[in-house]
């Protein structure tokens, strides 16, 4: 079984996201800590990329600080090599195709089994592309995760067939971003992954408040937030630690509070 | 020589987001059928013939000729299309399939300000909303194209993100598309991005080199030697070599933007600098750095200032079919003078890294072979930024 399927085991999961070296990697690695003890189940650790497609003005901007503060992937792995030493939840990265492809896909994700990351998330990768890096993820155990859009419809059953650690069910048309309100019939994309896959699933995109978190996981099996976390950073910077993990805890609580 | 993963060599592909797929696939199940669809071949024929002015003339430049004193020297007239670019080719077949799609909005991204102008005008022929995505330095540095694009109906966006360059652009223009798929079509002005787009702009491209082969036929009773076009995602250059892909004598010449010189870091020469990577749902060759992030590139070109290539070129020049030359900023600006005053025709600065080419090329040549340039646009909208660069201020 996958390790990711232990952030599942404790009620529905909440499931935090930072961009590594945002504002230095210092503060990343007070934030994680932090996180993982106020409650997230699992960590999404972005490695930035010059020009993230699939991310809105929030984690643009995160990227581009993140960057100018000279954040590399060796630095990033280093990070993760020394979060090992205590913090125990799966954490994957969330990242790029070109970062992955340029480090070299084999160097890459062997590194990532050896510093201890459960999986990968590539925005860019879709499931006709995903031969690119999956038969090396298999190999060096590292869940490459498949994502589930609005748009995806007669696709879903295809994707999740082969999907494996979890399914990235994506809320709404776009970029990522916080959203007043979700429209998406999200309970009928997970009662169709459901029918085609025993993953479980964690509904991200636009996801901010409490009673966002409590819905979404309500239909699914977690819920993933990433701008709202990051906006306080870009806010708070190095003393945006108490601030996440406040907003952590409370949207732990939320998740858990919703009845299926 | 696309596979059914719209692959060219190992280049190319759909690396993209899961939100796109269908739009994609949708895409291309149309394209598929429309391509072989007599009635729309006629009327996106009749579009490019009474529209857009063609078919657009191959020039014999005597003087140039006269002067370089090798090979004989044609221009392919693609800057007297209307709109003053190829980019026009390419903008009426998209916008009429996607008006056969049932599609009501145009997005494009936009460098120098062609394709922008080329789509805000096909929008406005069939009646469809746009929007294009035009960097902020670049709505700068062709501020009357942003003027030409909105007196169309357009709406243009300035993208400050990044560089604030085409790349930049071309992000926003993708996201724009994830966020509004139902009704709109991105009209993508290159031979990149992801399949089927590489194959569809080409396609639309192509009516360059057939003309030029049944031009130069009907002129000089054979194949041109060369054919030179400047690249920057490749669409002109693709539309200039297709037709000869399979001519091995004639050499096919890309003209990369050099910038400020190869060994700079202010060039955007992708086969010149660049490494296979993945970005902007392609595999191809990039200006990247040693982790794979992509490099702000730099050209006085507007138009070719993109770190990136079409997958087919990559294609083209893995297999050695077509080579690929930098051409600086300097060599381009000279080029532009030359034949403005040597022919009186004033090149588009893109067209002009191939003008420049062909002035190092023609001279090593015999009298009896024929290059053939292609003058992809024309250079109005780049005097006010040449003479800034020969320091001397214009206004507009």
């Amino acid at each position: 079984m996958s390790n990711i399927a232990k952030a599942f085991a404790n009620g529905k999961a909440f499931i935090p996201f930072v961009t590594c070296g945002d504002p230095d990697l210092e503060t990343t690695a007070n934030i994680v800590r932090a996180m993982a003890e106020a409650g997230a189940d699992l960590i999404e650790l972005g490695i930035p990329f010059s020009d993230p497609t699939a991310e809105g003005p929030v984690i643009q901007s995160a990227n581009v600080r993140a960057l100018s503060a000279g954040t590399t992937t060796d630095r990033i792995f280093d990070l993760v090599q020394d979060l090992r030493k205590d913090v125990t939840i799966p954490m994957v990265f969330m990242t790029y195709a070109n970062v992955v492809f340029s480090y070299g896909a084999e160097k890459f994700i062997s590194t990532c089994q050896e510093i201890g990351i459960d999986g990968l998330i590539l925005p860019d990768i879709p499931y006709e592309e995903k031969d690119e890096f999956d038969p090396i993820c298999k190999r060096y155990g590292v869940d490459l995760i498949s994502m589930v859009a609005p748009t995806s419809e007669d696709r879903i059953a295809m994707v999740a067939k082969e999907a494996s650690g979890f399914i990235y069910v994506v809320s709404s048309l776009g970029v990522t971003g916080v959203r007043s309100e979700i429209t998406t019939d999200i309970g009928a994309m997970v009662e169709l992954i459901r029918a085609n896959s025993s993953c479980p699933c964690a509904v991200g995109f636009g996801i901010s408040t409490p009673e966002q978190a409590k819905k979404m996981a309500g239909l699914a099996d977690g819920a993933i937030v990433g701008s709202a976390i990051v906006k306080l950073i870009a806010q708070y910077g190095r003393e945006a630690v108490p601030y996440v993990a406040d907003y952590v805890k409370q949207m732990k609580e939320a998740v858990l509070s919703c009845e299926t | 020589m696309t596979n059914p993963k719209g692959r060219f060599g190992i280049h190319g592909g759909q690396y993209i987001p899961e939100t796109l797929m269908n739009a994609v696939i949708e895409l291309e199940a149309a394209y598929d059928h429309y391509k072989n669809d007599p009635a729309f071949q006629a009327e996106l024929t009749q579009l490019l013939n009474d529209y857009a002015g063609r078919p657009s003339r191959l020039y014999y430049a005597a003087k140039v000729t006269e002067d370089l004193g090798g090979a004989k020297v044609y221009l392919k007239r693609e800057d007297l299309n209307h709109t003053g670019a190829h980019k026009i080719n390419n903008v009426l077949g998209q916008a009429l399939l996607a008006k056969k799609m049932g599609k009501s909005r145009l997005i494009a991204e936009t460098g120098a300000g062609q394709h922008g102008v080329a789509t805000a005008t096909a929008a406005a022929l069939v009646g469809m909303e746009c929007v294009v995505f035009m960097g902020e330095e670049d709505t700068k540095r062709q501020a009357l194209n942003v003027y030409k694009m909105r007196l169309l109906g357009a709406e243009v966006i300035p993208v400050t993100t990044g560089t604030g360059t085409l790349k930049d652009a071309c992000s926003a223009a993708f996201r724009e598309w994830t966020n509004r798929i139902a009704d709109t079509h991105y009209c993508l002005g290159s031979v990149m991005g992801p399949h089927p787009f590489p194959t569809i702009v080409r396609d639309f491209q192509a009516v360059i080199s057939r003309e030029i082969k049944e031009q130069l036929m009907e002129k000089e009773g054979k194949l041109p030697d060369a054919v030179i076009a400047c690249v920057g995602g490749g669409s002109n250059a693709i539309g200039a070599f297709y037709h000869f892909i399979d001519d091995p004598s004639v050499r096919l010449i890309g003209c990369e933007a050099a910038g400020r010189g190869v060994n700079t870091a202010e060039t955007a020469a992708t086969i010149a600098t660049g490494r296979l990577g993945i970005f902007h749902g392609m595999k191809s060759y990039f200006c990247q750095d040693q982790f794979g992030q992509i490099a702000p590139v730099y050209s006085i070109s507007a138009g070719l200032d993109y770190p990136g290539i079409g997958p087919e070129h990559a294609h083209l020049h893995d297999i050695s079919r077509a080579e690929y030359v930098p051409i600086t900023d300097d060599e381009a600006v000279e080029a532009f003078e030359y034949l403005s005053r040597m022919e009186g025709i004033i090149p588009a600065i893109e067209s002009a890294h191939a003008v420049a080419y062909a002035r190092k090329l023609a001279p090593t040549m015999r009298k009896d072979q024929i290059i053939v340039v292609n003058i992809s646009g024309r250079g109005d909208k780049d005097c006010a930024a040449i003479a800034r660069y020969r320091g001397e201020d214009i206004h507009e």
